[in-house]
């Protein structure tokens, strides 16, 4: 019993942080140790989280003041059930992508590689711990720094201009949610989201705000028309680190943009304008983006375009769910984990293949299947995850999407999901059914290591899995002050 | 008009400046300027409105997040300045490249 109290009481918020960033320093000191510490600290992470998530089964709700300073004053670590699923995804996704990265590297790159990569880890970390609006731009910013160097990491002229793009654009969206910060803290005096959800009344000042953090949010998860710098960035950027990306760094913004929405704004709301408005952009985003990636001849393109449309399912969660815990809501909570499980399988599975034949256009895949069956396995796993086909995780997210959609009677969103579905399949099984025959360009190939397969099929298995974790997976949802305190509103 | 109301609109002009030039103008460097000039804006409303009141002492809050996001904007710029002079030497033009078509 002793060592069970020992082990609960160890600050594992804190090593979640500090581990990484300890590791990146490390990793920029032992250049040539890179893939041992890199692996070392994901170790680490992966523990430190399951030593979390059994705090906070023990304990409930986590908070730690850092120095033992509180609230008003001080920074406050904080983790619910939504902070430790996406905390959880990030260590087991992040787990994969490095096994992934230490065979796809070269010794020249991965010396590149792995700070940046520990540095966004240790970001994304603080950012699902964090509590305050302050502490969340910082987050953000330092996420969207190691983010756009990692996209700019091989050089090349497509990646260094995706990569520049990518950067303006999450500049402007930080300086935009900091505007929205300086707007809340003069009219609140307070940055803590707790102290904020008490005293926030509506009134000019918070309108502008919400505007100003909405839109940079918006424009950071890349929703429909604001995802141009997406494809680009995610389409050039090595295989592990458009997995990174598209898996769970354009998460981290929408996991702000949910929180600030249901904590603070919607609350507020008189009419139904912003939530109708973002479920347009959504429904927008679901089949332009769906098109696009149907319409694109190179494989991480569609891979690119495909996670614009699969973010437009994420901001359903406005027009469908009026309150945290209920069935819109756990639905997109569900679809961000087997999203970020699937897309990372897909951009990994593309990855091999550029690998493999040196080229990621569809038409000349040439007879993939035979060569390379694990990679084209987990392709084809997280595209039944993706297209949202049962028994996958991304079944059980759309099922719930679908189902709230049909109590509200919103057949126009019922319409949307279940074409952006079809669409989905389209652009699947275009993918897959140039795996299976032989390409008019033969081409001389390379190996591809076993790890890198098992990595990106172990994903796509994962994502698959998670069709059958309901109930585990939403106890744990359920670990929210919010939803316990009130039945409608705050 | 306080002069603390007065220097924030002066911000929100600065941040609305650098909107507009980041969008208009098509020369990366001038983008950043733009970027930073947005920065000032915000760093000028965000230390001009922690004067809540004449008489009472400025919030000092607001001037210590002022610190982060100068420390922030450096590195970001450090940054951008950097990737740029790479674009530059890979690509030979400080533009993207569907400007230039334009």
């Amino acid at each position: 019993m002793v060592t069970q109290t020992a082990y609960l009481d160890i600050p594992w918020g804190i090593i979640l942080i500090l581990l990484p960033l300890v590791g990146a320093m490390f990793c920029f000191l032992f250049p040539r140790k890179v893939k041992v510490l890199g692996l070392i600290t994901n170790i680490g992470i992966t523990m430190s989280v399951f030593g979390l998530g059994w705090q906070l089964l023990e304990q409930g709700i986590y908070r730690h003041s850092v120095g033992g300073w509180g609230a008003p004053l001080g920074i406050e670590l904080y983790a619910d059930g939504l902070s430790m699923l996406m905390l959880t995804t990030t260590a087991l996704v992040g787990f994969a992508i490095s096994i992934y990265s230490t065979s796809y590297f070269n010794q020249t790159l991965a010396v590149r590689f792995w700070p940046i990569w520990l540095c966004l880890l240790a970001a994304l970390n603080a950012l699902f711990l964090s509590a305050d609006i302050f502490n969340l731009y910082v987050t953000l910013e330092l996420l969207g720094l190691s983010a756009v160097a990692l996209t700019a990491l091989t050089g090349s002229k497509e990646a260094l201009t995706g990569a520049m793009r990518y950067l303006l654009a999450t500049l402007l969206a930080s300086l935009a949610y900091l505007f929205g910060v300086v707007l809340l803290y003069h009219s609140f005096g307070s940055v803590d989201l707790t102290v904020l959800a008490e005293t926030i009344k509506a009134s000019p000042a918070v309108w502008a705000a919400m505007g100003l953090m909405g839109t940079g949010l918006l424009l950071k998860t890349a929703l429909f028309p604001l995802h141009f710098w997406l494809p680009p960035a995610h389409g050039s950027a090595p295989a592990p680190v458009s997995a990174l990306l598209s898996a769970l760094v354009v998460k981290a913004s929408f996991y702000i943009l949910i929180r600030l929405w249901f904590t603070l704004f919607e609350p507020l709301m008189d009419g139904d304008g912003v939530e109708t408005l973002l479920g347009l952009l959504g429904s927008a985003a679901i089949l332009w983006g769906s098109v696009q990636a149907l319409r694109q001849s190179r494989l991480k393109l569609l891979i690119a375009y495909s996670t614009v449309a699969q973010i437009g399912y994420l901001f359903l969660i406005f027009p469908l769910a009026t309150s945290v815990g209920s069935v819109a809501w756990n639905g997109v909570a569900y679809l961000i984990i087997s999203h970020a499980l699937a897309k990372s399988a897909m951009f990994l599975s593309a990855g091999n293949l550029l690998h493999y034949g040196g080229h990621d256009r569809i038409a000349d895949l040439d007879r993939v299947v035979q060569r390379l069956p694990l990679t084209a396995a987990a392709f084809g796993l997280a595209g039944v995850s993706i297209m949202g086909l049962p028994p996958s995780g991304g079944f059980i997210g759309k099922w719930l999407l679908l189902e709230a959609a049909l109590a509200n009677s919103r057949w126009d969103l019922v319409a949307v999901i279940i074409l952006g579905g079809l669409l989905a399949a389209a652009y699947v099984f275009k993918v897959i059914g140039h795996t299976f025959t032989q390409a008019p360009v033969t081409h001389e190939a390379k190996s591809v290591s076993a790890s890198m397969e098992w990595a990106a099929l172990l994903l796509a298995v994962g994502a698959i899995l998670l069709g059958f974790l309901y109930v585990p997976i939403l106890s744990i949802l359920e670990i929210s002050e919010i939803a316990i305190t009130s039945g409608g509103g705050l | 008009m306080t002069a603390a109301i007065f220097y924030a609109l002066v911000g929100i002009a600065l941040f609305c400046t650098g909107l507009f030039g980041l969008i208009i103008n098509s020369h990366l460097l001038r983008k950043i300027l733009a970027i930073n000039i947005m920065g000032s804006g915000v760093f000028l409303v965000l230390v001009a409105l922690a004067k809540r009141t004449e008489n009472m002492p400025a919030d000092p809050v607001p001037h210590a997040m002022v610190i982060t996001g100068i420390v922030v904007a450096i590195s970001a710029t450090a940054l951008a300045l950097t990737l740029m002079l790479k674009v530059v030497k890979e690509t030979g033009h400080a533009t993207f490249p569907d400007d230039e078509e334009k």
